[in-house]
């Protein structure tokens, strides 16, 4: 979190320097660009707490779910074993009409979220995987992952939003009148700290996201004493092959596997560890069969 | 010197109490989840005469199959004391499950969107017996060992907590039982 608010403040203070001589004699007082992103910061952590996951259904296009289709009954149904197993509040579901499998947990506590999941989930999954899938969100919940991913999904948008302004702002004010008195040794890094400040916002979003979901596996299997299900769903799912395309890279995060699909989330290591929002779903399916006594090597195909 | 003996008696203060706190507060979590697990049960008892009364027009020949659940209904209902009543909760789990298993054979019943829907809810009853029984046995792990353990086991010694029952089904303490009702589609 901290991360994120001083990643504003850098790039508030960036602006400054070079299109408002902030911090030099000749420029105005305060950092007007400064006090604005941490402004705007401010604003969007309380937004993102008291609205965030309003705002997050809100773009995915979540919807209540319909008691009378059997699937939705049956879902809210397993949402209640799930959260007498864990023995926290009952959550609010919602379903996404969309044929790729996906789901996700938001919200801010146990007492205030959301679990959604897609009609795709629903169908493909039998009664068990389903299970196996609501109880690793639950403990999203339960671990009090939530509060952070809504928060960490609505700052990525924010710098992002930030950083088009400034680089915008440097195409437009481009006279080499106010460029001439600083030195190019701050200049072109702090140039470039704007232009790749997305990137970083979310390489930080994925170190946070990929560490929760071997926990969030790990506690599912002692919801629902069965590994096996969660383990069958992940390879139903890796092997449906679908990106969930209203799935953007500020919400990848949330989701239950990797809405994006690309080549590079199957691999393990150096690169693949840094740009990934999930960790290797292979590897999730092996940790799971390991904890339900399965040898690895039967597993392997 | 007299600072010293005061921060010591203030530190051990904190802690009585705080400990106190923690086994009390671990206490009425196991009597809420005792409770919650007979909300589900009671649940399960409205649902039986639903079931039986709706499949009873198909199933000519298992007259006695669902005469075996509506008895081991009123025996579950009857039964006093932890033990009889895990061991007639135990029975009934086992002729409803007989009972499912027979419907396989009757493809009428599974066109039927009464029974389906019946049966949906059975099965989450089911489960939500088995799930709310688990985390009462986790919360219990949690209170006794919050007990046995130094240096708590002194306090609840000294205000005479007292370690709470497990909850086992008889036969089938290695795992806990999952029914799957579900008819495959």
């Amino acid at each position: 979190m901290g991360f994120f608010i001083l990643f504003f403040l850098f790039i508030g203070g960036a602006v400054d320097y070079l299109y408002f001589d902030a911090f030099t004699r000749v420029g105005p007082a305060f950092p007007v660009a400064t006090i604005f992103s941490l402004g705007m910061a401010t604003l969007m952590t309380l937004t993102a707490y008291y609205g965030g996951s309003g705002i997050i259904l809100g773009s995915v296009g979540a919807e209540k779910p319909d008691m009378q289709i059997p699937e939705h009954r049956e879902l809210r149904n397993i949402v209640t074993e799930m959260a007498l197993a864990s023995g926290s509040a009952m959550p609010q579901v919602y379903v996404i009409y969309d044929p790729a499998p996906n789901a996700f947990a938001t919200g801010t506590n146990e007492k205030n979220s959301t679990i959604c999941v897609t009609t795709g989930l629903l169908t493909l999954l039998d009664r068990e995987e389903t299970q196996g899938v609501i109880a690793h969100e639950m403990s999203h919940i339960r671990n009090e992952d939530v509060l952070l991913m809504t928060l960490v999904s609505i700052l990525v948008g924010g710098i992002a939003i930030l950083a088009d302004w400034g680089q915008r702002g440097f195409y437009s004010s481009r006279s080499g009148r106010r460029l001439g008195s600083k030195s190019p040794l701050l200049f072109i890094p702090l140039l470039l700290l704007i232009a790749l400040s997305p990137l970083f916002a979310q390489i930080l979003a994925m170190a946070v996201s990929r560490q929760r979901e071997y926990l969030a596996d790990a506690t599912a299997a002692q919801y629902t004493r069965n590994p096996g299900g969660l383990a069958r769903a992940l390879e139903k799912i890796r092997d449906a092959g679908m990106a969930f395309q209203k799935a953007t890279r500020g919400t990848a995060h949330l989701f239950f596997v990797n809405p994006l699909r690309r080549r590079l989330d199957d691999h393990d290591g150096g690169l693949a560890n840094l740009l990934t929002t999930h960790p290797p779903i292979h590897r999730r399916i092996m940790l799971l069969y390991q904890m339900a006594g399965i040898p690895v090597a039967a597993t392997q195909s | 010197m007299i600072f010293v003996i005061w921060a010591i008696v203030f530190v051990l203060g904190i802690w009585i109490i705080s400990t106190y706190n923690t086994l009390t507060a671990l206490r009425l979590r196991v009597q809420n989840a005792w409770r919650q697990i007979d909300v589900q049960l009671k649940r399960r008892y409205d649902l039986i005469p639903n079931l039986v009364e709706t499949v009873k027009g198909y199933m000519q020949y298992e007259q006695d199959t669902l005469q075996k659940v509506i008895d081991a209904r009123s025996k579950a209902m009857a039964a006093t004391g932890v033990k009889e009543s895990a061991e007639a909760q135990a029975a009934l789990t086992q002729s409803l499950g007989k009972v499912f298993a027979l419907m396989e054979n009757y493809p009428e019943l599974k066109a039927s969107k009464n029974v389906l829907d019946l049966q949906e809810e059975l099965t989450t009853t089911e489960n939500q017996i088995a799930f709310s029984r688990q985390y009462y046995n986790d919360l219990v792990t949690q209170y006794n060992t919050k007990q046995q353990v130094f240096p708590s086991n002194m306090l609840a010694g000294f205000f005479k907590f007292q370690p709470s029952e497990f909850f086992s089904v008889p036969g089938a303490e290695t795992a806990v039982p999952k029914v799957n009702l579900t008819l495959t589609r």
